[in-house]
């Protein structure tokens, strides 16, 4: 019935932070937005689970959170990259990238392990 | 390092915020707004644009709901709320939260108070290093069962046994001490050469007696005590080498002992001399000193008792006519020490321990009650979903509180009682118990307190669980729940009430006990007139006066001074004040000519008085005649004997005329019986006093010894006039312990130990029926608002206001009768286990028994009256209509 994917455990904060490094300051629901269409509207994004995460990311000091207007006219709380938020993307991005290359080589369909 | 800082965050987030709140509210609305216009743009409704942005958020509250989480943490956020929704309920109703925190208090405070007198007199070691190699090491016979050591006996036991590591011993003694004021007495101890080396004492300036020290021959040396050094000769470095002259007899300073030694005699000592044994002190049956041992590693006091009384048998044998009957003890020093006060201080920790319970019990039956209120909020709680442990929780939480409260209360409060309490005690009581020095509130009393804590902390808890799950819950939604409630507190609150009583009627018939007890004891028959006599201690200065004749000379012109002074009726001297005396004091061993002998010695007090003693203390003559001024040493020896002298050795004759001598019927002892007197008081005022002989001060004169003065007027302030007399003779004599006879009977050890126990197991005893009493009325109090339907019922269907008066104090009535049944079979019990507390007092004293049913049973039913009252003006019309 839905051949949308749940996102998967621990990547929401890497999509989150890598979409504000990308935008720069941004409000939730741009960013809910924004991580829909970067997939292609593959995944199935419940907006509401977004918030908690944003706010363990404050919690955490890898973003801050400043209210502002946003593009029509709206007042909404807006969320920039801290230092400590880039380092952590870098860190979690390499981390990420070298999972997956693992996990393709096992994936791979002619495996070439000898 | 990001997740310590998530977590303080979090931790801070605990506290409700409605800031935060806002902010979320604000957030997620322009996150719908944005969403909405987005939509709008694409050509929807705004319905449809609305319907479709909550849906894709995943619904607004439970949105919230997961952030929220987030942003603290849940469990401790609801602990929080459980706490700040106890103390609004306990705000709500202060009544109740100041009840149940004082009744808690109060027990805390009585227990942990008591427990900290335990704990120093108890628990604590002695301050001496391996205390528990420490023992008291005595003789002992038929009569006494420890009994003093004579000097050579001593000297033999040092010599043969193989447990000591070292064996010393000790002796009080008073020195006159020249002061610019006149000759004072002052305290002193006389100890043989290794005593300090023995307790592990090493003085903190100068040296120990060394080996030998305590012969005659070697030069009189003295040790200082630290309050001595400090408060007479003003701390000076240069005391060592320094002369002091005690009683006329130079002798050298060679240490000072630490300040917090301590030494349990009847008062510190401030000078201690090396023993040197006099001529008389080398008699064998000349016994005068207690004895301290070290054991030897891993010998046990069992094994040292063996050991001494294998010596001591192998002395009988070698000298049947001094050493006949005498055994030996060995007990643990503390145990010496601390042994009398056991069995009172057991009891008054049982005491508070009991008042902790009612106070318990009390708040139990309280909490109860409320909860049993509370059904219905509950009942809603848990229908708006709250779960069975987070009910748990709430109740766990406000017992928490509860005691939490009541500790810091209690501890408080504990503080101040153990001030008061030591102020109870005499200055005289406090010297001879050094262990209280070690009173303060220390690891071991906190532990105590914490342990009652958290006991109260599970009872508090559990009890409010009791009444809420055992019935189904969803009872407390429907109406007249209450009679399920009503069964249930029936049960279980009238069982605790009962318990409660009983516990009442035990320690108001302990207290009862102890207080005739003590009625008993002022008033036991002391054989003379206590009011209206003024008395001090006076030490002759021997040097001065080495001959007899100078002594009983010196003491003629003391009495003749004071008897001449205003308002001095009759004076006289003794050579020991009645009732002083630790047991019988001072005895001897006697011998009657013309009667079979077996060598089994027959032990008399002796006291030496001058003539005017039995009329000074107002005696009551019964045959013969009383000896006069003029009987001295130039007469044949006399003797007046005590009434249960003559009724022991003389039974069915006339003693008047009779002699005795010593057991050796040596020439100088034989005296002649001239008259009986009738029993004077010659013990402490709770032991028997032996037969005593009195023999004429002239014809044995003492060094020390009391005077004693009849006066006309207040005995109180002829005191710094006799001071002054005595001093007026010879202002070489040394004075101390001037005080009045009733005030000496009042501080003596007996009556103020049991002056203390009394007062305090009656103030235990008077929290106690108040408790009971409170809870009494609290049970009878919710049973009438129980019943309110069910006696509009009656009333409406005839009952007369009498019948609801009988209906209700019939309840209480058997309810009290349990109690007061169940107590007295338990105060029963429990005064038997402290018969050795009681003087002339039966643990069945039915008088007592009666006494306090009848105050229970009166304080119970005035209780249940005003619940009764309330009952018989229930309005039948309004009772019915309230359910």
């Amino acid at each position: 019935m839905n051949n949308k994917t749940d996102v998967w455990q621990g990547t929401l904060a890497l999509m989150v932070l890598k979409t504000i490094e990308i935008l720069g300051p941004l409000h939730g629901y741009g960013i809910a937005r924004r991580i829909e269409q970067t997939s292609g509207n593959r995944l199935a994004l419940n907006y509401g689970t977004l918030y908690p995460a944003l706010l363990k990311l404050e919690q955490e000091g890898a973003i801050e959170a400043e209210w502002g207007v946003s593009d029509n006219n709206r007042k909404a709380k807006f969320y920039k990259l801290t230092r400590a938020g880039r380092k952590q993307l870098e860190r979690e991005a390499r981390n990420w990238e070298q999972a997956t290359e693992i996990l393709a080589c096992f994936l791979a369909p002619e495996n070439d392990i000898v | 390092m990001k997740r310590l800082r998530a977590l303080l965050r979090r931790l801070t987030g605990i506290f409700p915020s409605q800031q935060r709140e806002q902010d979320l509210a604000a957030e997620i609305d322009s996150h719908i707004q944005m969403h909405i216009d987005d939509s709008v743009l694409a050509g929807k409704t705004r319905e449809e644009a609305r319907r479709e942005a909550i849906l894709t958020l995943g619904g607004v509250e439970l949105t919230k709901q997961a952030y929220r989480d987030r942003s603290t943490i849940p469990f401790l956020e609801s602990l929080f709320q459980d706490f700040s929704f106890g103390a609004r309920q306990l705000r709500r109703n202060p009544g109740f939260a100041v009840t149940v925190i004082l009744m808690l208090a109060l027990g805390m405070a009585a227990s942990v108070a008591i427990f900290a007198f335990v704990d120093a007199a108890l628990i604590q070691p002695l301050p001496y290093p391996e205390p528990s190699r420490l023992v008291d090491v005595a003789e002992n016979n038929t009569l006494v069962p420890r009994a003093n050591i004579s000097y050579p006996d001593y000297l033999d036991w040092k010599k043969f046994n193989t447990v000591f590591s070292s064996l010393d011993v000790y002796r009080g003694t008073s020195y006159i001490l020249s002061m610019p004021a006149g000759a004072q007495l002052v305290t002193g101890a006389r100890v043989s050469d290794g005593f300090f080396h023995t307790l592990g004492i090493v003085p903190i300036l100068g040296r120990d007696f060394y080996v030998g020290e305590d012969q005659p021959s070697a030069p009189r040396t003295v040790i200082l005590s630290y309050a001595t050094w400090r408060d007479r000769f003003g701390s000076r470095k240069d005391i060592l080498g320094q002369t002091v002259v005690l009683s006329g007899l130079p002798a050298t300073v060679v240490g000072v002992l630490p300040l917090n030694f301590r030494f349990a005699l009847s008062g510190p000592p401030e000078f201690w001399s090396p023993l040197r044994a006099s001529n008389g002190e080398l008699n064998r049956g000349s016994h005068n000193w207690y004895g301290v041992g070290r054991l030897k590693e891993g010998v046990t006091v069992a094994a040292a008792l063996a050991n001494m009384t294998q010596i001591a048998q192998q002395l009988e044998r070698q000298y049947p006519s001094s050493n006949r009957g005498q055994g030996a003890s060995v007990i643990m020093l503390s145990e010496a020490i601390v042994g009398p006060v056991r069995p009172i201080l057991l009891t008054l920790l049982s005491g508070a321990g009991l008042l902790l319970l009612i106070a318990c019990v009390n708040v139990a039956s309280l909490l109860l009650i409320r909860s049993a209120g509370r059904r219905r909020e509950t009942a809603v709680r848990a229908a708006l979903g709250a779960s069975r442990s987070r009910l748990i929780r709430q109740f766990v939480t406000e017992g928490l509180l509860l005691v939490t409260i009541g500790t810091v209360f209690g501890i408080l409060l504990a503080a101040g009682a153990m001030k008061v309490l030591l102020h109870l005690l005499s200055r005289n009581m406090l010297l001879r118990m050094p262990y209280l020095e070690g009173l303060r509130f220390n690891l071991h009393v906190m532990a105590f307190a914490a342990v009652v804590a958290l006991l109260a902390a599970v009872v508090f808890s559990a009890t409010p669980l009791l009444g809420l799950f055992t019935a189904d819950m969803r009872d407390g939604l429907t109406e007249g729940s209450r009679v399920s409630t009503g069964v249930l507190w029936r049960r279980l609150g009238s069982n605790l009430v009962v318990a409660e009583l009983a516990i009442a009627m035990v320690l108001l018939v302990s207290a009862g006990l102890l207080g005739k007890s003590l009625y008993r004891l002022l008033r036991v028959d002391l054989g003379f007139q206590p009011d209206h006599l003024a008395t001090l201690q006076i030490a002759v200065p021997f040097l001065n006066y080495t001959k007899p004749e100078q002594a009983t000379g010196l003491t003629r012109r003391i009495i003749t001074r004071v008897s001449v002074l205003p308002g001095v009726r009759s004076a006289a001297v003794t050579s020991i004040l009645p009732v002083r005396a630790l047991g019988n004091g001072s005895t001897i061993w006697i011998r009657f000519p013309g009667r079979p002998y077996d060598g089994k010695h027959i032990e008399v007090n002796s006291r030496d008085v001058s003539a005017e003693y039995f009329v000074t203390l107002q005696a009551k003559l019964l045959r013969g005649r009383y000896f006069t001024d003029e009987e001295d040493l130039s007469k044949p020896n006399v003797a007046v004997i005590s009434e249960s002298f003559a009724k022991l050795y003389f039974p069915g004759e006339d003693p008047v005329g009779k002699f005795y001598g010593d057991p050796a019927f040596s020439p100088g002892s034989m005296r002649q019986i001239i008259g009986v007197v009738a029993d004077i008081k010659e013990s402490s005022l709770d032991s028997e006093t032996w037969p005593t002989e009195y023999l004429p001060y002239n014809q044995g004169p003492d060094y020390s010894y009391s005077l004693i003065v009849r006066s006309s007027q207040s005995e109180q302030t002829l005191l710094p006039s006799l001071s002054a007399a005595v001093h007026g003779v010879d202002p070489a004599i040394g004075i101390t312990g001037e005080t009045t006879m009733s005030r000496l009977i009042d501080d003596s050890p007996t009556a103020s130990l049991h002056r203390s126990s009394a007062w305090l197991v009656g103030g235990f005893a008077t929290f106690a029926l108040l408790l009971s009493v409170i809870g009494l009325y609290g049970v009878i109090t919710y049973s009438v608002s129980q019943r309110t339907r069910e006696i509009g019922v009656r009333m409406a269907l005839g009952a007369h206001r009498g019948m609801v008066y009988g209906l209700i104090l019939k309840e209480a009535g058997s309810l009290t009768a349990c109690g007061i049944v169940a107590g007295i079979i338990c105060a029963i019990g429990t005064a038997s286990v402290m018969r050795s507390l009681l003087f002339g007092t039966q643990a069945w004293d039915i008088s007592t028994l009666i006494a306090i049913t009848v105050t229970l049973g009166t304080a119970a039913m005035f209780a249940s009256y005003i619940p009764a009252r309330r009952a018989a003006s229930i309005n039948p019309v309004e009772a019915l209509r309230a359910e």
